[in-house]
Protein backbone atom coordinates (compact mmCIF):
# COMPACT_ATOMS: atom_id res chain seq x y z
CA UNK A 1 0.00 0.00 0.00
CA UNK A 2 2.68 2.50 1.01
CA UNK A 3 5.76 2.54 -1.13
CA UNK A 4 9.28 3.93 -0.86
CA UNK A 5 8.54 5.91 2.22
CA UNK A 6 10.79 7.99 4.38
CA UNK A 7 9.23 10.50 6.71
CA UNK A 8 10.34 12.20 9.91
CA UNK A 9 7.88 14.03 12.12
CA UNK A 10 9.73 16.37 14.50
CA UNK A 11 8.41 16.61 18.07
CA UNK A 12 6.23 19.55 19.11
CA UNK A 13 4.91 20.24 15.61
CA UNK A 14 1.58 20.06 13.84
CA UNK A 15 1.93 18.10 10.63
CA UNK A 16 -0.89 17.83 8.14
CA UNK A 17 -1.22 14.63 6.19
CA UNK A 18 -3.08 15.46 3.02
CA UNK A 19 -4.20 13.51 0.03
CA UNK A 20 -7.31 12.17 -1.68
CA UNK A 21 -9.29 9.21 -0.30
CA UNK A 22 -7.37 5.98 -0.78
CA UNK A 23 -3.99 7.71 -0.89
CA UNK A 24 -2.71 5.77 2.14
CA UNK A 25 -3.20 8.36 4.88
CA UNK A 26 -5.03 5.98 7.20
CA UNK A 27 -2.61 3.12 6.56
CA UNK A 28 0.34 5.39 7.39
CA UNK A 29 -1.40 6.54 10.58
CA UNK A 30 -2.25 2.98 11.59
CA UNK A 31 1.40 1.99 11.05
CA UNK A 32 2.52 4.85 13.30
CA UNK A 33 0.07 3.87 16.04
CA UNK A 34 1.13 0.24 15.68
CA UNK A 35 -2.19 -1.35 14.80
CA UNK A 36 -1.28 -2.04 11.16
CA UNK A 37 0.44 -5.25 10.08
CA UNK A 38 3.56 -4.12 8.27
CA UNK A 39 5.05 -6.17 5.42
CA UNK A 40 8.42 -4.42 5.38
CA UNK A 41 10.11 -1.36 6.82
CA UNK A 42 10.30 0.08 10.29
CA UNK A 43 8.38 2.76 12.14
CA UNK A 44 9.84 4.42 15.19
CA UNK A 45 7.73 6.54 17.52
CA UNK A 46 9.14 8.63 20.39
CA UNK A 47 12.33 6.59 20.15
CA UNK A 48 10.59 3.22 20.39
CA UNK A 49 9.31 0.79 17.76
CA UNK A 50 5.70 1.66 16.84
CA UNK A 51 3.13 -0.23 18.91
CA UNK A 52 5.51 -0.89 21.84
CA UNK A 53 3.65 -1.47 25.10
CA UNK A 54 5.09 1.61 26.81
CA UNK A 55 3.83 3.84 23.98
CA UNK A 56 0.20 2.90 24.59
CA UNK A 57 -0.40 5.68 27.10
CA UNK A 58 1.85 8.20 25.29
CA UNK A 59 0.29 7.96 21.83
CA UNK A 60 -3.38 8.59 21.18
CA UNK A 61 -5.24 7.76 18.04
CA UNK A 62 -8.59 8.73 16.55
CA UNK A 63 -9.95 6.68 13.69
CA UNK A 64 -12.24 8.11 11.02
CA UNK A 65 -15.21 6.12 12.29
CA UNK A 66 -16.04 7.26 15.84
CA UNK A 67 -14.89 4.50 18.22
CA UNK A 68 -17.08 5.04 21.26
CA UNK A 69 -19.84 3.10 22.98
CA UNK A 70 -23.17 4.26 21.60
CA UNK A 71 -25.07 2.73 24.52
CA UNK A 72 -23.25 4.88 27.10
CA UNK A 73 -23.48 8.60 27.78
CA UNK A 74 -20.62 10.90 26.73
CA UNK A 75 -19.48 11.16 30.34
CA UNK A 76 -19.63 7.39 30.91
CA UNK A 77 -17.58 6.82 27.75
CA UNK A 78 -14.91 9.26 28.82
CA UNK A 79 -14.80 8.05 32.40
CA UNK A 80 -14.20 4.51 31.21
CA UNK A 81 -11.40 5.43 28.80
CA UNK A 82 -9.88 7.70 31.49
CA UNK A 83 -9.84 4.70 33.87
CA UNK A 84 -8.14 2.54 31.25
CA UNK A 85 -5.51 5.24 30.63
CA UNK A 86 -5.17 5.98 34.35
CA UNK A 87 -5.85 9.64 33.54
CA UNK A 88 -6.93 11.98 36.36
CA UNK A 89 -10.70 12.16 36.92
CA UNK A 90 -10.75 15.91 36.22
CA UNK A 91 -9.69 15.15 32.64
CA UNK A 92 -13.20 14.01 31.82
CA UNK A 93 -14.70 17.47 32.31
CA UNK A 94 -11.71 19.17 30.70
CA UNK A 95 -11.98 17.22 27.43
CA UNK A 96 -15.78 17.55 27.29
CA UNK A 97 -15.23 21.30 27.41
CA UNK A 98 -12.43 21.18 24.85
CA UNK A 99 -14.67 19.55 22.25
CA UNK A 100 -17.61 21.79 23.19
CA UNK A 101 -20.03 19.09 24.34
CA UNK A 102 -20.77 20.31 27.89
CA UNK A 103 -24.48 20.62 27.21
CA UNK A 104 -24.69 17.04 25.93
CA UNK A 105 -22.42 15.38 28.51
CA UNK A 106 -25.13 13.15 29.96
CA UNK A 107 -26.74 12.27 26.66
CA UNK A 108 -26.50 8.78 25.22
CA UNK A 109 -23.92 8.70 22.41
CA UNK A 110 -26.45 6.91 20.18
CA UNK A 111 -28.62 10.05 20.21
CA UNK A 112 -25.86 12.42 19.05
CA UNK A 113 -25.34 13.72 15.52
CA UNK A 114 -22.46 12.40 13.44
CA UNK A 115 -20.34 15.48 14.10
CA UNK A 116 -20.96 15.31 17.84
CA UNK A 117 -20.11 11.62 17.89
CA UNK A 118 -16.78 12.19 16.17
CA UNK A 119 -16.02 14.91 18.73
CA UNK A 120 -16.63 12.39 21.54
CA UNK A 121 -14.15 10.10 19.80
CA UNK A 122 -11.69 12.99 19.59
CA UNK A 123 -12.24 13.82 23.28
CA UNK A 124 -11.10 10.29 24.20
CA UNK A 125 -7.79 11.00 22.48
CA UNK A 126 -7.30 14.16 24.57
CA UNK A 127 -7.48 12.26 27.89
CA UNK A 128 -4.25 12.14 29.87
CA UNK A 129 -1.30 13.95 28.36
CA UNK A 130 -0.47 12.13 25.13
CA UNK A 131 2.86 13.14 23.59
CA UNK A 132 1.78 12.16 20.09
CA UNK A 133 -1.74 12.58 18.75
CA UNK A 134 -2.59 10.81 15.52
CA UNK A 135 -5.90 12.18 14.29
CA UNK A 136 -7.50 10.67 11.18
CA UNK A 137 -9.79 13.30 9.60
CA UNK A 138 -10.97 14.73 12.94
CA UNK A 139 -12.76 17.71 11.39
CA UNK A 140 -14.66 15.95 8.62
CA UNK A 141 -18.33 16.87 8.54
CA UNK A 142 -18.03 19.68 11.08
CA UNK A 143 -19.27 23.20 10.58
CA UNK A 144 -16.66 25.92 9.87
CA UNK A 145 -16.86 27.51 13.32
CA UNK A 146 -16.23 24.23 15.07
CA UNK A 147 -13.44 23.36 12.64
CA UNK A 148 -11.75 26.66 13.40
CA UNK A 149 -12.04 25.98 17.15
CA UNK A 150 -10.62 22.48 16.86
CA UNK A 151 -7.65 23.69 14.81
CA UNK A 152 -7.00 26.29 17.49
CA UNK A 153 -7.05 23.47 20.03
CA UNK A 154 -4.60 21.44 17.93
CA UNK A 155 -2.21 24.43 17.74
CA UNK A 156 -2.53 24.92 21.48
CA UNK A 157 -1.62 21.25 22.09
CA UNK A 158 1.41 21.59 19.81
CA UNK A 159 2.44 24.80 21.59
CA UNK A 160 2.25 22.86 24.87
CA UNK A 161 4.80 20.41 23.48
CA UNK A 162 2.69 17.64 21.94
CA UNK A 163 3.30 16.34 18.43
CA UNK A 164 0.27 16.15 16.17
CA UNK A 165 -0.28 14.34 12.92
CA UNK A 166 -3.64 15.33 11.44
CA UNK A 167 -5.00 13.95 8.20
CA UNK A 168 -7.47 15.58 5.88
CA UNK A 169 -8.64 15.22 2.33
CA UNK A 170 -9.71 18.87 2.32
CA UNK A 171 -6.82 20.85 0.88
CA UNK A 172 -7.85 24.16 2.42
CA UNK A 173 -7.04 22.71 5.83
CA UNK A 174 -3.42 22.74 4.67
CA UNK A 175 -3.00 26.39 5.56
CA UNK A 176 -3.60 25.51 9.21
CA UNK A 177 -0.58 23.19 9.42
CA UNK A 178 3.04 24.16 9.98
CA UNK A 179 4.14 21.33 7.81
CA UNK A 180 2.48 19.42 5.01
CA UNK A 181 2.88 15.88 3.85
CA UNK A 182 1.14 15.20 0.55
CA UNK A 183 0.29 11.62 -0.31
CA UNK A 184 -1.04 10.09 -3.47
CA UNK A 185 -1.54 6.38 -4.21
CA UNK A 186 0.74 5.36 -1.38
CA UNK A 187 3.63 7.56 -2.51
CA UNK A 188 5.03 10.67 -0.89
CA UNK A 189 4.47 13.68 -3.17
CA UNK A 190 5.80 16.41 -0.92
CA UNK A 191 6.97 17.06 2.61
CA UNK A 192 7.34 20.78 3.18
CA UNK A 193 5.91 23.91 4.77
CA UNK A 194 3.07 25.57 2.88
CA UNK A 195 4.96 28.80 1.91
CA UNK A 196 7.94 26.83 0.67
CA UNK A 197 5.68 24.41 -1.20
CA UNK A 198 3.87 27.27 -2.95
CA UNK A 199 7.16 28.89 -3.85
CA UNK A 200 8.57 25.63 -5.28
CA UNK A 201 5.55 24.90 -7.38
CA UNK A 202 4.72 28.51 -8.26
CA UNK A 203 1.07 27.96 -7.31
CA UNK A 204 -1.33 30.14 -5.26
CA UNK A 205 -2.77 27.49 -2.89
CA UNK A 206 -2.35 23.97 -1.59
CA UNK A 207 -4.87 22.45 -3.98
CA UNK A 208 -3.08 23.91 -7.02
CA UNK A 209 0.25 22.79 -5.59
CA UNK A 210 -1.07 19.27 -5.19
CA UNK A 211 -2.38 19.15 -8.77
CA UNK A 212 0.91 20.52 -10.02
CA UNK A 213 2.85 17.81 -8.18
CA UNK A 214 0.50 15.08 -9.41
CA UNK A 215 0.95 16.09 -13.04
CA UNK A 216 4.70 16.39 -12.55
CA UNK A 217 4.80 12.88 -11.05
CA UNK A 218 2.87 11.36 -13.95
CA UNK A 219 4.73 13.26 -16.72
CA UNK A 220 8.28 13.63 -15.45
CA UNK B 1 -3.23 -7.80 34.33
CA UNK B 2 -4.52 -4.64 35.94
CA UNK B 3 -7.24 -4.78 38.57
CA UNK B 4 -8.14 -1.13 37.90
CA UNK B 5 -8.80 -1.75 34.21
CA UNK B 6 -10.63 -5.03 34.83
CA UNK B 7 -13.01 -3.42 37.33
CA UNK B 8 -13.51 -0.39 35.07
CA UNK B 9 -14.36 -2.73 32.19
CA UNK B 10 -16.85 -4.74 34.26
CA UNK B 11 -18.50 -1.49 35.40
CA UNK B 12 -18.64 -0.22 31.84
CA UNK B 13 -20.27 -3.43 30.55
CA UNK B 14 -22.86 -3.27 33.36
CA UNK B 15 -23.49 0.43 32.63
CA UNK B 16 -24.16 -0.48 28.98
CA UNK B 17 -26.64 -3.14 30.13
CA UNK B 18 -28.34 -0.67 32.47
CA UNK B 19 -29.18 1.52 29.47
CA UNK B 20 -30.86 -1.46 27.84
CA UNK B 21 -33.78 -2.28 30.15
CA UNK B 22 -35.38 -4.69 27.74
CA UNK B 23 -32.30 -6.91 27.50
CA UNK B 24 -31.91 -6.97 31.28
CA UNK B 25 -35.56 -7.92 31.68
CA UNK B 26 -35.23 -10.67 29.10
CA UNK B 27 -32.08 -12.07 30.71
CA UNK B 28 -33.74 -12.27 34.11
CA UNK B 29 -37.37 -13.02 33.28
CA UNK B 30 -37.17 -15.39 30.30
CA UNK B 31 -35.49 -18.29 32.21
CA UNK B 32 -38.17 -17.97 34.91
CA UNK B 33 -40.96 -18.02 32.34
CA UNK B 34 -39.48 -21.04 30.57
CA UNK B 35 -39.14 -22.96 33.82
CA UNK B 36 -42.73 -22.12 34.71
CA UNK B 37 -43.89 -23.22 31.27
CA UNK B 38 -42.12 -26.56 31.67
CA UNK B 39 -43.50 -27.06 35.15
CA UNK B 40 -46.94 -26.46 33.71
CA UNK B 41 -46.39 -28.79 30.71
CA UNK B 42 -45.47 -31.67 33.04
CA UNK B 43 -48.00 -30.61 35.65
CA UNK B 44 -45.25 -30.42 38.29
CA UNK B 45 -44.94 -34.22 38.21
CA UNK B 46 -41.93 -36.60 38.29
CA UNK B 47 -40.68 -35.58 34.81
CA UNK B 48 -40.43 -31.97 36.01
CA UNK B 49 -38.44 -33.15 39.01
CA UNK B 50 -36.11 -35.08 36.70
CA UNK B 51 -35.39 -32.37 34.11
CA UNK B 52 -35.82 -29.22 36.20
CA UNK B 53 -32.24 -29.15 37.60
CA UNK B 54 -30.72 -29.79 34.16
CA UNK B 55 -32.64 -26.83 32.78
CA UNK B 56 -31.31 -24.67 35.61
CA UNK B 57 -27.90 -25.41 34.08
CA UNK B 58 -28.86 -25.08 30.43
CA UNK B 59 -30.82 -21.79 30.36
CA UNK B 60 -28.09 -19.56 31.83
CA UNK B 61 -25.53 -21.22 29.54
CA UNK B 62 -27.58 -20.44 26.42
CA UNK B 63 -28.61 -16.93 27.34
CA UNK B 64 -25.14 -15.82 28.44
CA UNK B 65 -23.65 -17.31 25.28
CA UNK B 66 -25.95 -15.22 23.11
CA UNK B 67 -25.58 -11.98 25.05
CA UNK B 68 -21.80 -12.22 25.33
CA UNK B 69 -21.15 -13.20 21.74
CA UNK B 70 -23.17 -10.27 20.43
CA UNK B 71 -21.69 -7.80 22.94
CA UNK B 72 -18.13 -8.77 21.98
CA UNK B 73 -18.91 -8.76 18.29
CA UNK B 74 -20.13 -5.19 18.69
CA UNK B 75 -16.92 -4.32 20.49
CA UNK B 76 -14.97 -5.68 17.55
CA UNK B 77 -17.04 -4.05 14.81
CA UNK B 78 -17.47 -0.60 16.42
CA UNK B 79 -13.72 0.03 16.54
CA UNK B 80 -13.70 0.29 20.32
CA UNK B 81 -11.76 -2.98 20.57
CA UNK B 82 -8.99 -1.61 18.35
CA UNK B 83 -8.98 1.60 20.38
CA UNK B 84 -8.75 -0.27 23.70
CA UNK B 85 -5.94 -2.47 22.41
CA UNK B 86 -3.98 0.64 21.39
CA UNK B 87 -4.27 1.75 25.04
CA UNK B 88 -2.58 0.13 28.07
CA UNK B 89 -5.32 -2.53 28.11
CA UNK B 90 -4.34 -6.16 28.67
CA UNK B 91 -6.30 -8.77 26.73
CA UNK B 92 -7.17 -10.55 29.96
CA UNK B 93 -8.29 -7.26 31.55
CA UNK B 94 -10.93 -7.04 28.85
CA UNK B 95 -12.01 -10.70 28.91
CA UNK B 96 -12.10 -10.96 32.69
CA UNK B 97 -13.94 -7.64 32.87
CA UNK B 98 -16.64 -9.06 30.61
CA UNK B 99 -16.74 -12.31 32.59
CA UNK B 100 -17.12 -10.43 35.90
CA UNK B 101 -19.93 -8.23 34.56
CA UNK B 102 -21.93 -11.04 32.98
CA UNK B 103 -21.07 -13.29 35.94
CA UNK B 104 -22.77 -10.76 38.21
CA UNK B 105 -25.86 -10.86 36.01
CA UNK B 106 -25.67 -14.67 36.07
CA UNK B 107 -25.76 -14.67 39.88
CA UNK B 108 -28.97 -12.64 39.86
CA UNK B 109 -30.39 -14.83 37.12
CA UNK B 110 -29.53 -18.04 39.01
CA UNK B 111 -31.02 -16.70 42.25
CA UNK B 112 -34.27 -15.78 40.52
CA UNK B 113 -34.63 -18.97 38.43
CA UNK B 114 -33.36 -21.24 41.22
CA UNK B 115 -35.50 -19.54 43.84
CA UNK B 116 -38.55 -19.93 41.62
CA UNK B 117 -37.88 -23.60 40.80
CA UNK B 118 -37.07 -24.68 44.34
CA UNK B 119 -39.74 -22.50 45.95
CA UNK B 120 -43.10 -21.92 44.26
CA UNK B 121 -42.57 -24.60 41.59
CA UNK B 122 -41.67 -27.17 44.27
CA UNK B 123 -38.69 -28.78 42.52
CA UNK B 124 -37.70 -31.76 44.64
CA UNK B 125 -33.93 -32.03 45.17
CA UNK B 126 -31.94 -33.94 47.79
CA UNK B 127 -28.79 -31.79 47.72
CA UNK B 128 -28.34 -28.30 49.14
CA UNK B 129 -29.77 -25.42 47.12
CA UNK B 130 -26.52 -23.43 47.08
CA UNK B 131 -24.76 -26.16 45.13
CA UNK B 132 -27.44 -26.04 42.43
CA UNK B 133 -27.23 -22.27 42.25
CA UNK B 134 -23.41 -22.39 42.20
CA UNK B 135 -23.45 -24.83 39.28
CA UNK B 136 -25.96 -22.61 37.45
CA UNK B 137 -23.63 -19.60 37.83
CA UNK B 138 -20.62 -21.59 36.59
CA UNK B 139 -22.63 -22.66 33.55
CA UNK B 140 -23.46 -19.05 32.85
CA UNK B 141 -19.73 -18.28 32.96
CA UNK B 142 -19.12 -21.18 30.58
CA UNK B 143 -21.60 -19.54 28.21
CA UNK B 144 -19.77 -16.21 28.60
CA UNK B 145 -16.41 -17.82 27.77
CA UNK B 146 -17.80 -19.67 24.75
CA UNK B 147 -19.51 -16.50 23.51
CA UNK B 148 -16.30 -14.46 23.82
CA UNK B 149 -14.38 -17.05 21.85
CA UNK B 150 -16.99 -17.59 19.14
CA UNK B 151 -17.45 -13.87 18.45
CA UNK B 152 -14.00 -13.88 16.84
CA UNK B 153 -15.29 -16.15 14.07
CA UNK B 154 -18.38 -14.18 13.19
CA UNK B 155 -18.37 -11.21 10.86
CA UNK B 156 -21.92 -10.12 11.62
CA UNK B 157 -24.67 -10.48 14.18
CA UNK B 158 -26.48 -12.77 11.73
CA UNK B 159 -23.58 -15.20 11.86
CA UNK B 160 -23.27 -15.02 15.63
CA UNK B 161 -26.89 -15.99 16.09
CA UNK B 162 -26.32 -18.98 13.79
CA UNK B 163 -23.63 -20.26 16.16
CA UNK B 164 -26.39 -20.92 18.66
CA UNK B 165 -27.96 -23.87 16.76
CA UNK B 166 -24.49 -24.95 15.61
CA UNK B 167 -22.74 -25.05 18.97
CA UNK B 168 -25.40 -25.03 21.68
CA UNK B 169 -28.20 -27.29 20.42
CA UNK B 170 -25.92 -30.35 19.88
CA UNK B 171 -24.72 -29.99 23.46
CA UNK B 172 -28.33 -29.73 24.56
CA UNK B 173 -29.26 -32.92 22.67
CA UNK B 174 -26.29 -34.90 23.99
CA UNK B 175 -26.04 -33.65 27.58
CA UNK B 176 -28.21 -36.41 29.02
CA UNK B 177 -31.39 -34.41 29.33
CA UNK B 178 -33.34 -36.29 26.64
CA UNK B 179 -31.65 -39.69 26.96
CA UNK B 180 -29.27 -40.58 29.80
CA UNK B 181 -25.71 -40.34 28.49
CA UNK B 182 -25.02 -44.01 29.34
CA UNK B 183 -27.84 -45.08 27.01
CA UNK B 184 -26.66 -43.05 24.01
CA UNK B 185 -25.16 -44.89 21.00
CA UNK B 186 -21.41 -45.38 21.60
CA UNK B 187 -20.27 -42.70 19.17
CA UNK B 188 -22.67 -40.11 20.57
CA UNK B 189 -21.78 -41.05 24.11
CA UNK B 190 -18.10 -40.50 23.29
CA UNK B 191 -18.92 -37.11 21.77
CA UNK B 192 -20.95 -36.13 24.81
CA UNK B 193 -17.88 -36.96 26.94
CA UNK B 194 -15.99 -34.01 25.41
CA UNK B 195 -18.80 -31.46 25.60
CA UNK B 196 -18.78 -29.17 28.64
CA UNK B 197 -22.56 -28.99 29.07
CA UNK B 198 -22.65 -32.78 29.71
CA UNK B 199 -20.62 -32.28 32.88
CA UNK B 200 -22.76 -29.38 34.00
CA UNK B 201 -25.88 -31.51 33.69
CA UNK B 202 -24.13 -34.47 35.40
CA UNK B 203 -23.31 -32.19 38.32
CA UNK B 204 -26.90 -30.99 38.52
CA UNK B 205 -28.19 -34.58 38.50
CA UNK B 206 -25.79 -35.54 41.30
CA UNK B 207 -26.88 -32.53 43.36
CA UNK B 208 -30.48 -33.51 42.74
CA UNK B 209 -30.15 -37.16 43.82
CA UNK B 210 -27.68 -37.05 46.70
CA UNK B 211 -28.01 -35.20 50.00
CA UNK B 212 -24.23 -34.95 50.10
CA UNK B 213 -23.34 -34.65 46.42
CA UNK B 214 -19.78 -35.03 45.18
CA UNK B 215 -19.66 -32.65 42.22
CA UNK B 216 -16.09 -31.40 42.41
CA UNK B 217 -14.86 -33.46 39.46
CA UNK B 218 -17.64 -32.17 37.20
CA UNK B 219 -17.23 -28.60 38.44
CA UNK B 220 -13.50 -28.76 37.81
CA UNK B 221 -14.14 -29.86 34.24
CA UNK B 222 -16.69 -27.07 33.62
CA UNK B 223 -14.35 -24.43 35.09
CA UNK B 224 -11.47 -25.89 33.08
CA UNK B 225 -13.47 -25.54 29.86
CA UNK B 226 -14.42 -21.96 30.77
CA UNK B 227 -10.81 -20.97 31.49
CA UNK B 228 -9.56 -22.74 28.36
CA UNK B 229 -12.11 -20.92 26.20
CA UNK B 230 -11.18 -17.59 27.81
CA UNK B 231 -7.52 -18.24 27.01
CA UNK B 232 -8.43 -19.14 23.41
CA UNK B 233 -10.56 -16.00 23.29
CA UNK B 234 -7.51 -13.94 24.32
CA UNK B 235 -5.56 -15.28 21.35
CA UNK B 236 -8.26 -13.96 18.99
CA UNK B 237 -7.75 -10.38 20.20
CA UNK B 238 -5.12 -8.94 17.88
CA UNK B 239 -3.42 -5.62 18.43
CA UNK B 240 -2.24 -5.48 14.83
CA UNK B 241 -4.60 -6.15 11.94
CA UNK B 242 -4.29 -5.89 8.17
Amino acid sequence: MLDGFDLDVPPGTLTGLLGPSGSGKSTLMRAIVGVQKIAAGSVEVLGRPAGAAELRSRVSYVTQAPSVYRDLTIRQNLRYFADVLNAPGADVDRVIEQVDLVRHADQLAANLSGGQLSRVSLAVALLGTPELLVLDEPTVGLDPVLRQELWQLFHQLAADGATLLVSSHVMDEAERCERLVLLREGALLADDSLPSLLEHTGTPDAEQAFLHLVSKASHP
Amino acid sequence: MSLRITIATARRVLAQLMHDHRTVAMMLVVPCLLLTLLWWVYDGGPVWDRIGPALLAIFPFMIMFLVTSIATLRERSSGTLERLLSMPMGKLDLLVGYAVAFGAVAVVQALLAGGLALGPLGLDVAGPAWILLGIAVLDALLGVALGLFVSAFAASEFQVVQFMPALIIPQFLLCGLLVPRSELPDVLSAISDVLPLSYAVDAMREAQLSADPSVWAEITIVVGFALGLLALGATTLRRRTA
